[in-house]
């Protein structure tokens, strides 16, 4: 067993009014330090796979299929071994 | 005409598209389940507004993959009629048969309200009896009607004359005060290359009678009436 | 764990945190021959909760009247009230408060109220067409109050938009008394063929008991209690006892149910709103006096090791009880299949009236039904006076100069919230969905057509409830007055009411005065009206740590209009129509708009209202629609008279009207402050064209209510006689940048 933690995130060309909201609020807050912020999305996925290799594969085709637009969104990801579930 | 209704889990306009077409145009007009696999035999496809699987993912994410819509993509290529309103359009876009994406709104909110429009291409199907100079005032609902593209994409949609529609101000004007959402070049509506697919954020279907406020929408049933019979 | 939880010796502490008092606990001992385990101490609790029992109202809300012809189902009977509107269909609908998990959660808790009201109309069958609500904020110049603002009406937006249901109107105030403790009131309404009405009722021994829907969670665990304990700081740490929402679930619960009705498979339903399972079987059982048997193995869950007690009273959203008829099952889970909801068969229909739970076999919690619902414990809660009414109702017009600039006045009323446009909020609402919205928000009532019929549906939800803090009989009358005034204001006949009572914590004796005072005044107003009242609920404890909150008695109102085609708009139609004010005009400033942002002051008597007067122009304004006697009519309400003759000019965006008011014969004898802004009741403005003047005269003398001929509508300003000289274009705006500008800082 496999667990992925995929971050998604708008493409850097593409405007984030999410994360321009966020980056404003936070300047009236009195934060001043932050320069930039973009909003995205997180999943948590465990998945069954004969190794490493194969789960990589696996998480970068569900990516492409469902979990992102490719006009719009990027993604990157971790993958680390789980040990079986009790 | 005949049309039909795709109807998705989380469908919410398809009761208004098909009253439109039945009690309003008279039209004959059917549901369609999504998780079946073929269409009846129809001369327009509407995909209609509303929040398909909660939209949880991406609006019209998940849509795309019901059973429904290899048939309606098959449907498309042959070169005939589909419109996608509001979730219908994401969906078109989810799969491909329209280019571009949809992001939140700028304002990040919601918005549901009466919007004029005009049309840029007037010879497709969906906007033939369309006037020059006629601005339509027909309702928006969506909270993510943000329409994106690359340079290259818009470019292309202008040259190849696929802009259906523009938010415009009440005299006909495209400018920034005129766009409810953001969207690039004011787009509301854009056509596949064919230009036998149509989507649009605006919903025509709730401005098709006078009661309701506005029958500015009803040009574009009776375009595609007129052009499909 | 599970046995574990089972052993837990009852002690005073336990029965303590689950708020029973020890004569309650008493009771129980008594009713079940033996000390309830823990799992039965938690179903007593939720069920005697005021939130489910009504045990501190009911002897009060027996005032109200609840008969009429045309009720189907009466208060109390079901989910929700039933009123037939003739070619057999009726009407069904509610208004519910989801005040306290509101405030520890806008988002979710505004969310969670729509999807649960809406379950109860559905419950019963019928199709919800549309929503509306009812909203109190502290000021909005509180960054606290944009924060709750900003979540409610996006909870709101989220469920609503998500689900389909139009949310078509309503109404919303904010005042100081709110603060930290924001009202939000859900009022839905469905529409239903007589022959599928459905009841929330078990029967039928053998017949099988289904669960459907959302899985079980810990979510919202204590809900019911929790809504009926005072909010305190530590409220904030209670935040687990928030519930989230999943509306697109509910659209296919909705869906599934509505398709469910039409077979011939089930013979009741009930969703689980307020204490989950426990209440929704208990009900079933004792509605039906039929004894139900469920094993909460079955019940589907997304937790691992819940206990019986947690299943039990979890109150996860989106889910429904349906008693399906025996050899039927297999229609039914093949329906759900459809919908990919599961159906799960939990529990049988039972001989005698017992509900019993099982977990796995082993009895966990057995329970005559009927003592959780009918006999649950009631109380005769000490009343008196309070003691800051002498000093609030005193007001000596002398110390209050008359303004020197009116036009200044008018502008900074409308740039007041509380009477401001509402677009900022209802532009997050999808209103037009379904296709049925007539009157777009913005109109004295929301209209709605019925496909296939002439018919429409008017609603209008009111409440001003400064009067009501000054004077809570005349408040609670004037809450349904102004309702009803507002339904017929476009035409429509006022058929019956639903209710929420919005109060603070009724063991005081001043607050439960103010509750019984209000239910008072709103019996006499619903009698005079001939409109019963449905149901609703009652929402106590609404106090933060500042005080209570004004007694807010909020009303539905719902009436029919036989052809939507003579519906009458709340705005001026075009220039050159003649404009009429029907009703009297008297020095009544105490307890205005005016009084509270100009000066500062929450006192004096409220308006007094004369039922006989209003009855007379509520028949007025329905014939006025009836024999097409005039162009518009808008209540004068808030703000007085210069407020509403401004708010008729704003009938199309970007384009406002003018007015000319030149004859002020109506005003003579009257302080110009009175006569601008006073609040006087029972009137209302009228536009006519040139060529109904005959017969709008003759029938306003018929039905014996004063009118004048004031002025006539124009195309860009607004004058009333020397006081004010207006541009409509700056009316609008003012009155289009309130909420917008403050909310946007």
């Amino acid at each position: 067993m496999f667990q992925a933690k995929i971050n998604v995130t708008l493409k850097k060309s593409v405007f984030d009014p999410q994360g321009k909201t966020v980056l404003d609020a936070l300047h009236s807050l009195g934060f001043g330090e932050a320069e930039d912020v973009r909003v995205g999305k997180y999943f948590k996925m465990t998945l069954k796979a004969k190794d490493k290799a194969a789960a990589e594969k696996e998480v970068k085709a569900i990516c492409d299929k469902l979990l992102i637009n490719p006009v719009i969104e990027e993604y990157q990801f971790q993958l680390a071994p789980l040990e079986s579930d009790q | 005409m005949k049309a039909c209704v795709v109807v998705f889990p989380g469908s919410n306009c398809d009761h208004d598209c098909w009253h439109v077409m039945h009690d309003v145009m008279r039209l004959p007009v059917e549901y369609v389940w999504h998780k079946q696999n073929a269409l009846p035999k129809v001369d327009l496809v509407i995909l209609p507004g509303g929040f398909s699987y909660g939209d949880y993912l991406r609006t019209g994410a998940i849509a795309r993959f019901s059973p429904i819509m290899q048939d309606v993509v098959r449907h498309a290529n042959s070169g005939r009629a589909v419109i996608g309103i509001c979730n219908g359009f994401q969906i078109l876009l989810e799969s491909g048969l329209l280019p571009g994406a949809m992001l939140r709104n700028d304002s990040l909110r919601f918005i549901c309200k009466h919007i004029y429009l005009k049309a840029v291409n007037r010879s497709s199907i969906f906007t033939k009896n369309i006037a020059a100079n006629q601005v339509l005032n027909i309702p928006i609902a969506h909270g993510e009607g943000n329409y994106f593209c690359d340079a290259d994409t818009l470019k292309c949609l202008e040259q190849e004359d696929r802009i259906a529609f523009q938010y415009v101000s009440e005299s006909g004007q495209v400018n920034m005060d005129a766009n409810p959402n953001g969207s690039a070049a004011n787009i509301a509506g854009i056509l596949n290359e064919k230009k036998n697919v149509l989507g649009m954020m605006p919903h025509p279907e709730r401005a098709s009678e006078a009661i309701l406020n506005s029958k500015d929408g009803r040009v574009i049933w009776e375009s595609l009436a007129a052009a499909l019979n | 764990m599970t046995n574990m939880l089972q052993e837990t010796p009852i002690t005073k502490e336990i029965i303590q945190a689950h708020g029973m008092t020890q004569e309650e606990y008493e009771r129980v001992c008594q009713i079940l021959g033996r000390t309830p385990n823990l799992t039965e101490l938690g179903i007593y609790s939720v069920m005697w909760s005021e939130h489910c029992s009504y045990k501190n109202s009911k002897p009060v809300l027996k005032l109200f009247p609840t008969e009429g012809k045309n009720l189907l189902v009466k208060a109390g009977e079901e989910n929700a009230g039933c009123v037939d509107i003739g070619d057999g269909l009726a009407i069904v609908f509610k208004i519910e408060s989801h005040n306290h998990p509101s405030a520890v959660e806008p988002f979710q808790g505004a969310a969670t109220g729509v999807g649960g009201i809406i379950r109860d109309i559905f419950t019963m069958g019928a199709r919800p067409i549309l929503s509306m609500n009812s909203l109190r904020f502290g000021s909005l110049d509180q960054s606290q109050t944009k924060h709750y603002l900003r979540g409610v009406v996006g909870g709101i937006a989220h469920y609503g938009n998500c689900i389909g249901i139009p949310t078509i109107g309503g109404e919303i105030y904010f005042d100081d008394y709110y603060e930290g403790n924001p009202l939000v009131n859900a009022f839905c309404l469905g529409l239903i063929r007589h022959d599928e009405l459905t009841k929330g009722k078990a029967s039928g021994v053998g017949n099988s008991v289904y669960y459907v829907g959302a899985t079980t969670g810990r979510d919202g665990l204590g809900g019911a209690s929790f809504a009926s304990k005072e909010l305190s700081e530590a409220s904030h740490e209670d935040r687990p006892a928030v519930q989230v929402g999943d509306p697109f679930m509910e659209k296919l619960l909705l869906e599934a149910c509505l398709e469910l009705v039409k077979t011939d498979a089930i013979v009741g339903m009930q969703d689980m709103g307020a204490a989950g399972l426990t209440c929704s079987t208990c009900e079933t059982a004792a509605r039906g006096s039929v004894g139900v048997e469920i094993d909460l193995v079955k019940v589907p869950r997304r937790e691992t090791g819940m206990v019986p007690y947690e299943i039990m009273l979890s109150e996860s959203q989106e889910r429904m009880l349906v008693i399906v008829k025996k050899g039927k099952e297999e229609i039914v889970e093949h329906l759900f299949e459809k919908w990919d909801l599961h159906a799960k068969k939990i529990g049988e229909v039972k001989d005698g009236q017992q509900m019993r739970v099982l977990d796995n076999g082993k009895v966990v919690a057995d329970i005559p039904a009927k003592s959780l619902t009918d006999e649950a414990p009631l109380y005769q809660r000490d009343s008196s006076r309070p003691v800051y009414l002498d000093e609030a109702q005193k007001l000596d017009l002398q110390s209050i100069p008359e303004p020197k600039d009116h036009n200044e006045v008018l502008l900074k009323l409308l740039d007041s919230p509380s009477i401001a446009s509402k677009r900022w909020i209802y532009e997050q609402y999808d209103h037009m969905v379904r296709t049925d919205t007539i009157f777009l928000p913005g109109h004295d009532a929301a209209l709605a057509r019925i496909k296939d019929t002439k018919k429409g549906i008017a609603i209008s939800t009111d409440c001003n409830a400064l009067y009501g803090y000054l004077d809570p009989y005349e408040g609670g009358k004037i809450a349904v007055a102004e309702a009803a005034r507002n339904v017929a204001a476009s035409g429509a006949r006022p058929l019956a009411i639903t209710n929420c009572l919005n109060f603070g914590n009724p063991m005081k004796p001043e607050i439960f005065w103010q509750f019984r005072e209000s239910v008072k005044g709103m019996s006499e107003a619903c009698r005079a009206f001939n409109t019963p009242v449905t149901g609703g609920n009652v929402s106590f404890y609404n106090e933060s740590p500042k005080g209570a909150i004004y007694p807010t008695p909020t009303v539905g109102m719902v009436g029919v209009i036989d052809d939507v085609d003579k519906r009458v708009p709340s705005f001026f139609q075009k220039a050159g129509d003649l404009i009429y004010l029907l009703g009297e005009t008297k020095e009544e400033l105490g307890g205005t708009q005016y009084l509270l942002t100009v000066h500062g002051k929450r006192k004096g008597l409220t308006p007094r209202l004369d039922l006989n007067r209003e009855t007379a122009l509520v028949k007025l304004m329905i014939a006025m629609a009836e024999k097409r006697a005039v162009q518009s009519c808008h209540d004068i309400s808030d703000g007085g008279f210069a407020v509403a003759i401004a708010e008729c000019l704003f009938g199309k965006r970007h384009h406002p009207l003018g007015a000319e008011i030149k004859n002020l014969d109506w005003a003579k004898g009257l302080r110009s402050d009175s006569a601008l802004f006073g609040e006087s009741q029972s009137r209302a403005i009228v536009s006519i064209a040139l060529n109904q003047k005959e017969d709008f005269e003759s029938l306003a003398r018929s039905f014996k209510v004063p009118f004048t001929q004031i002025g006539r509508v124009t195309e860009k300003e607004l004058l009333i006689g020397d006081w004010i000289r207006l541009p409509s274009a700056k009316l609008e705006t003012v009155y289009e940048q309130a909420i917008p500008r403050r909310m946007s800082k």
